[in-house]
């Protein structure tokens, strides 16, 4: 035990050691002696009120960075900086600037530090950030319930007649939840990817989306095989809605954008092309369960669990958020989803061996390829 | 969550501004009117809703000052050569250095004497000129005389670029009278120009030559009771790329944003001005000089005792062009008045300044 312990000790004592020699002798002083220090600057909240702009901004510098002077629209403009002062690498800071914005023009914001460095950001289109007013909540409610809850609650009506379909139906419906879900795998990926792109690069990137991703399949996986059995029936359902929630999270923080940034011009019709985009959805949530008889309010339940965290999703993203933290949400759906194809996939091939038909069929295939191009076909409605 | 913010946003704002209006009044407060009575100009700072640069330049750091620069005529060493003419003899040195150009805003700068623009070389007409050139920067330097001078003299590779660490004596005779600008002739000339190294380069006519405009002359001549009438200053048009992508970040006179700004020129408005304007601004075709409320005369490139534009109000300059204006505020109330690039985005960088007219 003792001696174990030592082995352990003893390499971290030596990556200590290293790590100090090799600072104190900064073998590297040749290669970095006169060049300015790298900077990097990542604004990563912009708010636009009665008072001017604001950003928050995040630093990652080789030294503190200063930012000394702002410009906006190729003019100098006094500002304030809460905290003011240097910003060491990962420090955050609110920048505001008493600037008469206009409304529904673009607008260019240039951050000067003091090695003369510029960080731009182009606001392309000018609109006052939504306050958080009742009426405001209320609109976010309304249109979070028509892209999440009642797609799904809609979908979910063809229950019925996927019982009355036979082992045939059954099947082919869990083909096309695998399908639909492929595609929203693809589409978390994707907008996480987008995200991660945006977040500052001390975040690392991509690896804010992929690591969480593989964690949370490794770990939904972990949780839903605890009793060594495949997950089947509510379980299952459960577990798609679970996926499915935080995939229209995603898609609400990309609505709420929209609306606080004023790219969303087509309002009602993109609401609407939402509501039939994610009608799939309710089909793939109810379509584990029609071996079972579950009661009605396990379908509110799972309708909640999928659809409300749209209404989420459009609050926060429309007061501006933090792009890091909506890549690794991203992350952490796709996981949840792959892990729900992962299970969907097994209980079809279980149910279709059972039922002496094989899975590998034309029933599949045409399952997972409607669901594909369901999905895929109704995205053309809601190019945010 | 959000009316909070907002609440202490508009406060800092509000803070923040009174604590500048506050600054620039400790500071320039012995120049300035009694803060009971604020002047239109303070209105740099608030008046332009807050369109401005943010704090102080440390000029003292700098090693110069905006508004020193605007009088401060280099004579150089004068003797008399035994042919009775005077002799000027300057020694120059260019160097590497860090500048403020804005407040906190740092620029790696390359100049002559250590400030930018470099030093005022002011002479007469016919007077020799001697410069000792040495060159104390990373790279090689030069000096190229707006004058009339031999090729030996030019200043360019292969005749007077000087290699770091060497030295060159630059000497030729002080003509055409008139507004001149000496600066690094070495290449890449761009760099070389905008990091810094230029400077004035004025001779005054001598009326002896021009009796036909004597009384002209006179009144440039530096030394001349009648030239002690007159409030001269130089202005010199330049512009930084902190970020070297080839566009100015920062325009000014006289190289700091805003300077006249927040240091108003102080203007007797019973004696006449006479503004020595020289553009050096890299990068930009052309910058210009527009003047608030008045009308004045131009003399382009100063070498006529007649103006070449009479009662304009604003004009422009290629790189390296000058000129001398001429104007008086004597029948003007007191006041600001403003003058500035007449490109609008160059006054919103920096070249915007205010002349404070006192009776």
């Amino acid at each position: 035990m003792n001696r174990a312990l030592l082995w352990i000790l003893l390499p971290l004592a030596l990556i200590v050691a290293v790590a100090v020699a090799f600072l104190a002798t900064d073998p590297l002083k040749p290669f970095t002696g006169t060049g300015p220090p790298v900077e990097q600057l990542t604004i990563e909240r912009t708010i636009l009120d009665e008072h001017g702009i604001g950003m928050r901004v995040r630093a990652a510098g080789s030294a503190p960075m200063n930012i000394v002077q702002v410009q906006v629209d190729g003019a100098y403009w006094n500002f304030a900086q809460n905290p003011e002062g240097a910003l060491d690498s990962m420090d955050t800071a609110w920048l505001t600037i008493p600037y008469p914005w206009v409304a529904g023009e673009a607008h260019h914001v240039a951050f000067l530090t003091n090695t003369g460095a510029v960080f731009e950001r182009t606001i392309e289109v000018a609109t006052a950030t939504p306050d958080s007013s009742a009426e405001r909540i209320n609109l976010y409610v309304l249109i979070g319930l028509f892209v999440g809850v009642v797609p799904i609650a809609l979908g979910m009506l063809f229950y019925p007649a996927l019982r009355a379909g036979g082992a045939n139906a059954f099947q082919f419906a869990l083909a096309l939840t695998i399908g639909l879900l492929a595609f929203l795998l693809i589409d978390t990926f994707e907008e996480g990817l987008e995200f991660a792109s945006e977040a500052s690069p001390q975040f690392q990137g991509s690896a804010l989306v992929w690591l969480p991703a593989a964690l949370t399949f490794a770990a939904l996986m972990m949780v839903s095989r605890r009793n060594k059995e495949a997950l089947s029936g509510v379980a299952l359902a459960t577990s798609i809605a679970f996926g499915i929630g935080i995939h229209n999270l995603g898609e609400g923080l990309a609505i709420g954008a929209a609306f606080a940034t004023g790219a969303a011009a087509l309002g009602s019709f993109l609401v609407i092309g939402f509501t039939l985009h994610n009608i799939t959805e309710g089909i793939g949530i109810a379509a584990p369960m029609v071996a079972e008889r579950p009661r009605l309010r396990v379908f509110v339940a799972l309708a909640a669990l999928a659809g409300l965290p749209a209404i989420v999703g459009i609050w926060i993203g429309s007061f501006a958020f933090s792009a890091h933290w909506a890549a690794l949400a991203m992350g952490i759906g796709a996981g949840a989803i792959l892990q729900v194809i992962v299970e969907v996939g097994a209980y079809l091939i279980r149910k279709s061996e059972a039922s002496d038909r094989g899975w590998a069929n034309v029933t599949t295939f045409a399952g997972v390829t409607i669901g594909i191009l369901a999905m895929y076909l109704t995205a053309f409605l809601v190019q945010v | 969550m959000k009316s909070l913010w907002n609440n202490a946003v508009s406060r800092r704002i509000v803070l923040t501004s009174g604590a500048l209006i506050g600054a620039a009044q400790a500071v320039y407060g012995s120049r300035s009117e009694p803060a009971a009575a604020p002047t239109p100009g303070h209105g740099g700072h608030g008046g332009h809703d807050g369109m401005i640069t943010r704090g102080e330049v440390d000029h003292a750091r700098n090693g110069f000052d905006p508004y020193a620069m605007l009088t401060d005529w280099d004579g150089g060493k004068v003797s008399k050569l035994p042919d009775g003419r005077t002799l000027r003899e300057y020694d120059i040195i260019a160097e590497d250095k860090e500048i403020e150009i804005a407040p906190g805003l740092m620029f790696p700068a390359w100049t002559y004497n250590g400030r930018v623009p470099g030093p005022t070389i002011r002479a007469t007409e016919g007077d020799r000129l001697r410069i000792r050139f040495v060159n104390g920067g990373s790279h090689p330097h030069s000096m190229h005389f707006h004058g009339i001078h031999a090729a030996r003299m030019d200043g360019i590779p292969g005749a007077g670029n000087v290699l770091p660490g060497g030295e060159f004596t630059y000497e030729f005779d002080a003509i055409p009278f008139g507004c001149h600008l000496y600066h690094c002739h070495s290449v890449p000339l761009k760099r070389h120009i905008h990091k810094g190294l230029y400077g004035a380069f004025i001779i005054d006519p001598d009326p002896a030559l021009h009796p036909a405009d004597s009384a002209a002359a006179s009144s440039r001549l530096l030394g001349s009771p009648q030239n002690a009438e007159w409030q001269e200053m130089v202005l010199v048009m330049n512009a930084f790329d902190t970020n070297f992508d080839e566009e100015n970040e920062v325009y000014a006179v006289n190289t700091v944003a805003h300077a006249f700004m927040k240091r108003p020129i102080l203007i007797d408005r019973k004696r006449p001005v006479r503004v020595y304007l020289i553009n050096i601004t890299e990068f930009d075709p052309i910058n210009s000089f527009h003047l608030h409320g008045n009308f004045f005369d131009y003399y382009d490139h100063g070498t006529t005792l007649t103006p070449t534009l009479k009662t304009v109000d604003t004009i422009m300059q290629c790189q390296a062009q000058r000129g001398i204006l001429e104007f008086t505020f004597a029948k003007h109330e007191p006041g600001m008045y403003m003058f500035h690039a007449h490109q609008s985005e160059f006054p919103e960088l920096g070249w915007m300044s205010m002349f404070e007219v006192r009776a």
